[in-house]
């Protein structure tokens, strides 16, 4: 058995993104087939464009259409393409100085081998046959196949009486394995046998549920395990009514601090089996588990807390947890 | 070893929105640095480092942008400085820029903080669960309502301060030209009648979600005494605690008010209701003004929501509190420290407009962050401080 546990935790969103006048310029120039550049106030043509002038700090507003052929500056070769790469074989990545243009744009070039790319070969945009507005509708550059880039360019241009772009949609996903500390993993075997287990800390003695890897007022681990009961008292609450993206618990639902008899700080958890607004600071509690045949180990093996019916807790007892 | 003279020279912000499609992150920041500079009749050519601030990366789903933002913030060959310390990140930033010039290490540093919250959702990025724990949490609000409900327990407030808060905000911010809320006929009665989000919060007693930057030009002595009307820094201190511990205070942290104490011993002030004449503090849910009141020294403990009742923390009190409206009428979180920051540095040059305080001569600017464990404040005046 492995000393602590982990699980795998996915975050993932669509990020919209606003671009501005200037990044919009040029994205809505590829949606219509061409690339633009933005001309600095040394005279030099940037792709994409600059937001700022690099010298004026001046919005650059000078735009110039540049050619879909260009020359390879530097390249690196990609053996082992990954998920989300701009293509699902070898590839290059290769900086591209399209002909018009001062500088290099990077993108993917697509040849069967690195014998085929070289330093000054001559490539052309190989459009992507949807155009949305976005740096993947160049889907990759290859190489120039004489003169034919630029009519293909134009015969696949749109009118160009489209709105302009204004925004792009970034999706992000980040996929990672969560570890729990040595001292929480503990914990969270305990629950996987329907034990809360707390530690006490031993500069201290404040006892900690979930125990931790450092005492936040010492530094120093926790380390003697001191079984809890589960029961306790509900030192504050809030009722969520709101609703929102990715939430497990449907609204409204009682979110409560709840303090263990024998520990020194609260945990948050769920309370039911009692109308929302007549939850009160102060109020007794006890665990609700789930049946045994659904435990693991996490803290959800406690469905809910519920009242148990015993009067409420004097406020001095728990005040100092507020 | 003293300090070197430091003064806020420069102010300037965008026009707050929910939306502001009209510009990239970049643009953003740049509206609100133009308006700084041209404040400070300065430009880039004149500014020795930058300093920007935003708040957690997940918000905007950009890692570390201060690398694609360099160019535009006209940071290409000088130090640029990222500063992070989540909600109370742009008072943490100014912070870090003008202990640049107190340090002497620099002359003229710009500092910018920003947020295109609608790029992302943040009650999402606050609240994705983690694995073994109870997926309780909702976001900002569903933290800090339990602490708004241990205030109201420990003070006796009657239930109504908050919306008292919540009104004379949304009323201040309607002589903000860069408020994001314009909303007029908020009354007391009207956010009374909001629906509850997070009880005991309601909706109207919570900050919107908010595009927007702030940016200051902080400048050394010789530099301040050459402009017109510099907000000298008086005082200026962070503090950090656990964000839990056992018995941990989280209605009135020992964080905030170690640097209470702290920066009123830097200022020289000893009772700070009789030698502040403006605060601008962060209030994102209406509760935390007499809880921050509290904290901050301005009544005894038990006692804040008294002064918000007897009206003092309104524009036209005795103790002017948020102004501009403050974080309840525009919060482009990465910015609205710096934003608090900025309406101090305001209020003690006369540039307020329509929300001076008049003759405001010391303002106090504060923001917190995280889970109640991040604090940073600053105090500026009219006057350069004896040193």
């Amino acid at each position: 058995m492995t000393r602590t546990l982990s699980a795998p935790v996915t975050v993932a969103f669509d990020y919209t993104r606003s671009t501005g006048p200037v990044l919009g310029r040029f994205l809505t120039g590829l949606r219509d087939g061409v690339v633009i550049g933005g001309r600095t106030s040394e005279g030099t043509v940037v792709v994409p464009p600059p937001e700022f002038d690099p010298v004026t700090h001046e919005a650059v507003t000078d735009f110039v259409e540049v050619a879909s052929t260009g020359t390879v500056t530097s390249w690196s070769w990609v053996s082992e393409p990954v998920k989300h790469q701009p293509l699902d074989r070898p590839f290059a990545f290769a900086l591209v100085t399209l002909d018009g243009a001062d500088t290099p744009l990077l993108h993917a070039l697509d040849v069967a081998s690195a014998d085929e790319v070289s330093t000054g070969m001559r490539v052309q945009i190989r459009w992507a046959e949807e155009r949305v507005g976005a740096i993947t509708d160049i889907q990759c550059f290859e190489p120039e196949q004489g003169g034919r880039a630029a009519s293909e360019a134009s015969d696949q241009s749109r009118p160009r009486d489209e709105e302009a772009v204004t925004g792009v949609i970034t999706p992000v996903e980040l996929d990672y394995l969560y570890a729990a500390s040595p001292e929480e993993s503990a914990f969270y075997r305990g629950l996987a046998e329907g034990r809360i287990l707390g530690q006490c800390c031993p500069t201290c003695q404040k006892v900690y549920v979930p125990p931790r890897s450092a005492c936040p007022s010492d530094g120093t681990p926790t380390n003697e395990e001191i079984e809890l009961p589960d029961k306790g008292t509900v030192t504050t609450f809030c009722i969520v009514n709101v609703p929102f993206m990715g939430q497990k618990i449907t609204p409204p639902y009682v979110s409560a601090y709840v303090l263990l008899d024998g520990a020194d700080i609260a945990f948050l958890h769920l309370i039911l089996d009692i109308p929302a607004e007549e939850v009160r600071m102060g109020m007794r509690v006890e665990a609700v588990w789930k049946p045994r045949e659904e435990w693991s180990t996490t803290i959800e093996n406690i469905s809910h807390f519920r009242p148990t019916g015993e009067p409420d807790a004097d406020y001095d007892t728990y005040k100092q947890h507020l | 070893m003293a300090k070197q003279p430091a003064a806020v020279i420069g102010v300037g912000q965008t026009h707050h929105r929910a939306k502001r499609e009209d510009v990239s992150m970049a643009g953003l920041c740049r509206e609100a640095i133009d308006r700084a500079m041209a404040d400070a009749n300065v430009g880039f050519d004149d500014i020795d480092a930058i300093v920007v601030g935003k708040a957690p990366d997940l918000f905007e789903g950009v890692m570390m942008p201060e690398l694609f933002l360099a160019d535009s913030l006209g940071a290409a060959g000088k130090p640029l400085i990222r500063v992070h310390t989540a909600g109370s990140v742009g008072g943490s930033t100014a912070i870090v820029a003008s202990s640049l010039v107190q340090a002497g290490v620099h002359k003229r540093v710009l500092t910018v903080a920003f947020e295109k919250q609608s790029e992302s959702n943040a009650m999402w990025a606050l609240s994705v669960p983690v694995p073994f724990n109870m997926p309780v949490h909702a976001g900002a609000g569903g933290y800090f309502a339990p602490h708004v409900r241990s205030y109201i327990r420990r003070s006796g407030a009657p239930t109504h301060v908050g919306a008292i808060v919540a009104a004379k905000d949304r009323q201040n911010a309607l002589k903000n030209p860069y408020a994001h809320l314009k909303n007029k006929d908020t009354t007391v009665e009207t956010v009374l009648a909001s629906q509850m989000l997070w009880d005991p919060i309601r909706y109207d007693e919570t900050c919107p979600s908010s595009d927007g930057a702030c940016a200051l030009v902080i400048a050394d002595e010789d530099t301040a005494k050459a402009s017109p009307n510099p907000a000298w820094i008086h005082g200026t201190v962070m503090r950090s605690e656990a964000t839990t511990a056992a018995e941990r205070d989280q209605v009135n942290p020992q964080a905030s008010r170690d640097a209470a104490a702290a920066i009123y011993k830097q200022a020289g002030i000893t009772n700070p209701i009789e030698e502040i004449d403006a605060a601008e503090i962060y209030v994102p849910f209406s509760w935390f003004e007499p809880m921050w009141l509290e904290s901050l020294g301005f009544a005894a403990e038990g006692d804040g929501w008294k002064l918000t009742e007897s009206g003092a923390t309104a524009l036209d009190g005795t103790m002017p509190v948020n102004m501009s409206g403050g974080v309840l009428s525009s919060n482009p979180i990465g910015a609205s420290g710096m934003l608090r920051f900025a309406e101090a540095a305001l209020q003690v040059r006369g540039a307020a407009g329509e929300h001076q305080v008049d003759g405001a001569r010391r303002a106090l600017g504060h923001a917190y962050g995280g889970g109640s464990q991040f604090f940073s404040m600053w105090i500026v005046g009219s006057e350069q401080p004896v040193s």
